[in-house]
């Protein structure tokens, strides 16, 4: 504790020595209640913004991070985005986790008009019916990465589908998005059963003995974190996955992968982040600063909160100021390299076109890894452009 | 179902149940002896999660789960030894204070000490695998976890029933005063049946391993679940823990048999709200004659405010309102959220202090009043000023409902029927989707133009909160307040002077309700959104605390609690990491210092009145 007390001071000195020409992002976010994420998610942060301003800042100015917790609460999120725009004068807003925080965020950023960059809540609202001039959105959403997917699912040929997933905002999207575009793909698909346990509290030998009493050939999982670790050991103790193929939301990022260690259920298609993997020369060059950097490998939080950084570096430039209104106009069909690939942050919706790894899991050295996989560029699953304008309500 | 099925899932129930159990027991007798309500538990079964996983790695699960229940027990002892006992004759419930601030010390504890993953233990070796029932595996663990649980109940029971040790724990059980009156050594009995409760909690945590990771967030949502047993048991009872939990894993493992999943979010909530509605006392729990030793005893008598002290009220009520002058806009958002709030502890003060009924719910009618004024102002488009109106009518109409019940019950056997009735309108909240917007909540709950501006917000706050809260007091000097005094005192007596006693606590539930849910319109408006979190547990824990820590014993203790603890955490979480060991710290200094609360302390220096 005294150490990271220390780390926090140093931290605070080398954020605080801010002159007028800096450009402040403030940045809020659920550190101490996901922590797992996050804490990779500051580590690409800090790296983008040394590598930023190392290279003499953007439209000569430098970048200077705020950072503070959001308690992982909408009102405490609201009150701490309140002080980092009055008090600290932030230009721009970045960050939060979970979907509601998110949305409550943008809902202010809209009423405050500044310019808020949501790294990384899913929720489709936040772009599409809820979707507002001021706010934008980095990671691929729940719709998005459920599209991604599908096409997996459909290559599979099942007939009977059993759905599970947490039961709230993100798990119920998930389920609805997949039910509507396996029908779509695969015309007679039949739903045999659905379980939605409460987020963190899944009493998984039931709700595996409930799905396996259905007898479906196939399983759509939106279990993440502690949920998905238990659902894995019941299931592999249980056989359920023996005879049923299974695609998972989320289950390949290293975040919710690497814990399964031994237990990681092999042929699963999962979306996530093969990091060891892709060695394209961007992300090369991202991982290979970054375990320099933090002597640690990259998670997926890493990419996200590296990429936020740079998509604010590079509305800046755009721009050429970081007054929230042309920071806006910039940001609209904004192209940038990440380590992904490069990307669009569309005009129509304020989402960007950042895709995710669609892939297999498989056991190497009783690790879990990602194998078969490939790039699924966000720009590809997206529904219509009428669809979108009429979701989107500002338009 | 089909038969197997319905087999399958009723073993599934049993293993449920047993781990249920294990840490319910140990929280039932801590309850039982030391009449602690015990928030830290769900800490002490994720230590025991941890240590067992990072022990299992180096020695091997079954060297790791004794020596894991061994250090939890150690831990036990040690909250108890170095805190507990220091408080033990303070005002009751302050001990659930100092848990709460372990609580948050353990979480932060464990983070540092075992990074931010989970750690999903390792399967225990000679039950890894699974046999085969009913033609369906079942998990070999599983099924010790069902011999463990009776067997845990056995050993407790013998424990209790045979040993001289067990024989002074019921001793104590039964009355403290006489046992200690006898020459029984309390210290080194509450210090042991800490211990031992520690240690259950232990076992309970690192038997879970097999089947699920340690992770950060266990501990809050455990011991919620470790109450409900406790309660629907009987507090106090162990063969009624187990009972109780055999019935609510059971009741959760049919839910998800016969696809009713959703209900799992709150079904042992409902469970206890029945249980509750129908006997008092829970299942095998007795009707307790109101011990000696935890009755409202040398309570100062809340004495109207002083001159002086109306002075310096108004004093402060000057300065809050010239305030925007000198003073920032942030440092007037912070303001608007410390008023919300003092407004909300002093509801909550309102029924703890005067009424003499612990709400662990009370955030239903916080939250009530805030869904209330964003449906009007959202759904059916009405002006702002109706939204504000319809809140604490929507809150009152809850307290009516939810009032009438609660008061037939007294203790913690209140205090948790409130808590499950505000778990059942969370769960509402959170899943009816159409109308409150699920998980995700309202958004664009914005007050109406001439109030837009933070200081315009301020003084419209302000303007409400001041008269609600002098309202209040106002209440507690009123032939009302003295007869809700009354009630609480001295039930007996008050009846026989004519005083319907349960009438007056229902209205008290009722004025409370109300004024929470205008606290909960005026939090809405100055965020702008709303989501279940405002209806959540923490929500109602935060208002305890602020109750707490100002002094329940204080007419402004609640004010004072609630602008501490929003300051605090708004300054500790901006500049310290792990801000929630930093915050917990904190509330343990001023508890150990401050026993009777922030404001009891100024109160006992000043005692010239």
């Amino acid at each position: 504790m005294f150490k990271s007390l220390i780390a926090g001071t140093v931290l605070l000195i080398s954020f605080g020595t801010s002159s007028a020409q800096t450009v402040k992002i403030g940045e809020l976010n659920s550190y101490k209640v996901f922590p797992a994420f996050l804490e990779p998610y500051k580590k690409g942060m800090e790296l983008a913004l040394e590598e930023i301003n190392g290279a003499g800042g953007v439209a000569g100015r430098k970048l200077e991070l705020v950072i503070r917790d959001d308690g992982g609460t909408p009102g405490d999120a609201v009150r701490v985005a309140e002080e980092l725009i009055a008090r600290e004068k932030v230009d721009v807003l970045m960050g939060t986790f979970a979907s509601n925080v998110g949305l409550a965020v943008a809902n202010l950023a809209n009423q405050r008009k500044i310019l808020f960059l949501a790294s990384e809540p899913l929720t489709d609202k936040l772009v599409w019916q809820d979707g507002n001039r001021y706010t934008f959105r980095l990671r691929p959403s729940t719709y998005m990465q459920v599209a991604m997917l599908v096409p997996e699912a459909a290559k599979l040929k099942k007939k009977r589908w059993a759905i599970v997933y947490p039961n709230y905002e993100y798990g119920q999207s998930a389920a609805e998005s997949f039910k509507k575009l396996l029908a779509q793909a695969q015309p007679g698909v039949e739903f045999v059963a659905e379980q939605a346990p409460a987020l963190g509290k899944i009493d998984a030998g039931a709700v595996v003995q409930a799905l396996a009493d259905a007898k479906p050939d196939a399983i759509f999982s939106a279990l993440f974190a502690a949920d998905l670790q238990k659902f894995v050991r019941e299931g592999n103790t249980r056989g359920l996955f023996r005879n049923t193929r299974v695609v998972n939301l989320l289950a390949g990022e290293p975040e919710y992968l690497d814990p399964l260690k031994d237990e990681t259920p092999e042929g699963w298609w999962v979306t996530g982040y093969p990091w060891s993997a892709i060695n394209t020369p961007a992300h090369r060059k991202f991982r290979e600063a970054y375990e320099k950097r933090w002597h640690d490998y990259p998670r997926q939080g890493s990419v996200v909160g590296y990429t936020a950084v740079y998509a604010v570096a590079n509305a800046v430039r755009k721009a050429g100021s970081a007054d929230t209104e042309k920071l806006v106009g910039a940001l609209k069909d904004l192209q940038m390299p990440t380590p992904f690939g490069p990307i669009v942050w569309r005009g129509i919706d304020h989402q960007s076109t950042m895709g995710a790894y669609i892939g297999q899991l498989a056991k190497k050295a009783g690790k879990g890894v990602m194998v078969n996989w490939h790039y699924a560029d966000g720009a590809k699953f997206q529904p219509s452009d009428e669809q979108v304008r009429a979701l989107r309500k500002e338009q | 179902m089909s038969g197997p099925a319905v087999l399958l899932q009723f073993l599934n129930g049993l293993a449920d149940a047993s781990s249920l159990f294990l840490v319910a027991a140990g929280l039932s007798l801590i309850f039982g002896v030391t009449r602690i309500v015990n928030f830290a538990h769900g800490s002490l079964y994720m230590l025991g999660m941890y240590a067992a996983v990072w022990l299992a790695e180096r020695i091997g699960f079954w060297a790791a789960v004794p020596l894991a229940v061994l250090a939890v027990g150690l831990g036990g002892a040690l909250i108890e030894m170095i805190l507990l006992r220091r408080i033990y004759r303070a005002p009751e419930l302050l001990q659930l204070l100092a848990t709460f601030a372990v609580v948050l010390i353990v979480r932060d504890l464990a983070l540092w000490a075992w990074g931010p993953v989970d750690m999903l233990g390792p399967r225990a070796p000679g039950f890894a695998g699974a046999v085969t029932i009913a033609g369906r595996s079942f998990p070999q663990y599983d099924l010790l976890l069902i011999v463990v649980g009776p067997s845990v109940l056995a050993l407790v029971h013998l424990f209790l029933a045979k040993t001289r040790w067990g024989i002074l724990v019921r001793a104590a059980s039964e009355d403290r005063e006489m046992a200690g009156a006898l020459g029984v050594n309390q210290r080194w009995l509450f210090t042991g049946v800490f211990a031992l409760g520690a240690a259950l909690a232990g076992l309970g945590g690192a038997l879970a391993i097999p089947r699920e990771p340690a992770s950060l967030g266990v501990d809050l949502a455990l011991v919620a679940d470790a109450f409900v047993v406790v309660v629907v048991g009987g507090l106090g009872s162990i063969p009624g823990a187990f009972f109780a939990a055999l019935l609510i894993g059971e009741i959760k493992a049919f839910c998800i048999g016969l696809g009713y999943s959703k209900l799992t979010l709150v079904v042992e909530f409902i469970v206890m709200a029945i249980v509750l509605v129908l006997r008092p006392w829970g299942l095998l729990g007795r009707a307790s004659p109101p011990a000696r030793a935890t009755a409202w005893q040398g309570e100062t008598v809340l004495v109207s405010l002083s001159r002086r002290s109306l002075l310096l009220l108004g004093l402060l009520a000057a300065a809050l309102v010239v305030l925007p002058a000198f003073a920032g806009e942030y440092t007037l958002v912070l303001l608007t959220d410390v008023l919300v709030f003092a407004l909300f502890a002093a509801s909550l003060h309102f029924l703890m202090g005067p009424g003499g009924m612990a709400s662990f719910g009370h955030a239903a009618y916080f939250g009530l009043g805030a869904y209330a004024a964003a449906l009007v102002f959202l759904r059916l488009a009405a002006p702002m000023s109706l939204a504000i109106v319809a809140a604490p009518l929507a809150a009152a109409l809850g307290a009516v409902v939810f009032g009438g019940f609660c008061v037939r019950l007294s203790g913690v056997y209140l205090a948790m029927l409130t808590l499950a009735f505000s778990q059942i309108v969370w769960s509402v909240a959170f899943q009816w989707d159409e109308m409150t917007g699920g998980s995700n909540g309202l958004i664009g709950v914005w007050p109406a133009q001439w109030l837009a501006a933070k200081t315009a917000y301020y003084y419209f706050t302000l303007a409400l909160c001041v008269p609600a809260i002098a309202l209040l007091w106002r209440a507690i000097q009123s032939p009302f307040g003295y007869a809700l005094r009354a009630s609480r005192d001295s039930p007996l007596r008050a009846e026989a002077i004519g005083i319907n006693v349960r009438a007056q606590q229902w209205a008290a539930f009722i004025v409370a309700g109300a004024v929470a849910g205008l606290a909960g319109a005026l939090f809405a408006f100055s965020k702008g959104s709303i989501s279940p979190e405002t209806l959540s547990v923490p929500r109602s824990v935060d208002g305890l605390v602020m109750v707490l820590l100002g002094g329940v014993q204080t007419l402004t203790g609640p004010l004072w609690g609630a602008a501490l603890f929003t300051w605090l955490a708004d300054t500790i979480s901006r500049s310290i990491d792990y801000w929630r060991a930093a915050m917990g710290a904190v509330i343990l200094l001023l508890v150990l210092a401050f026993p009777e609360g922030v404001a009891g302390a100024v109160q006992r220096w000043r005692p010239s009145r």
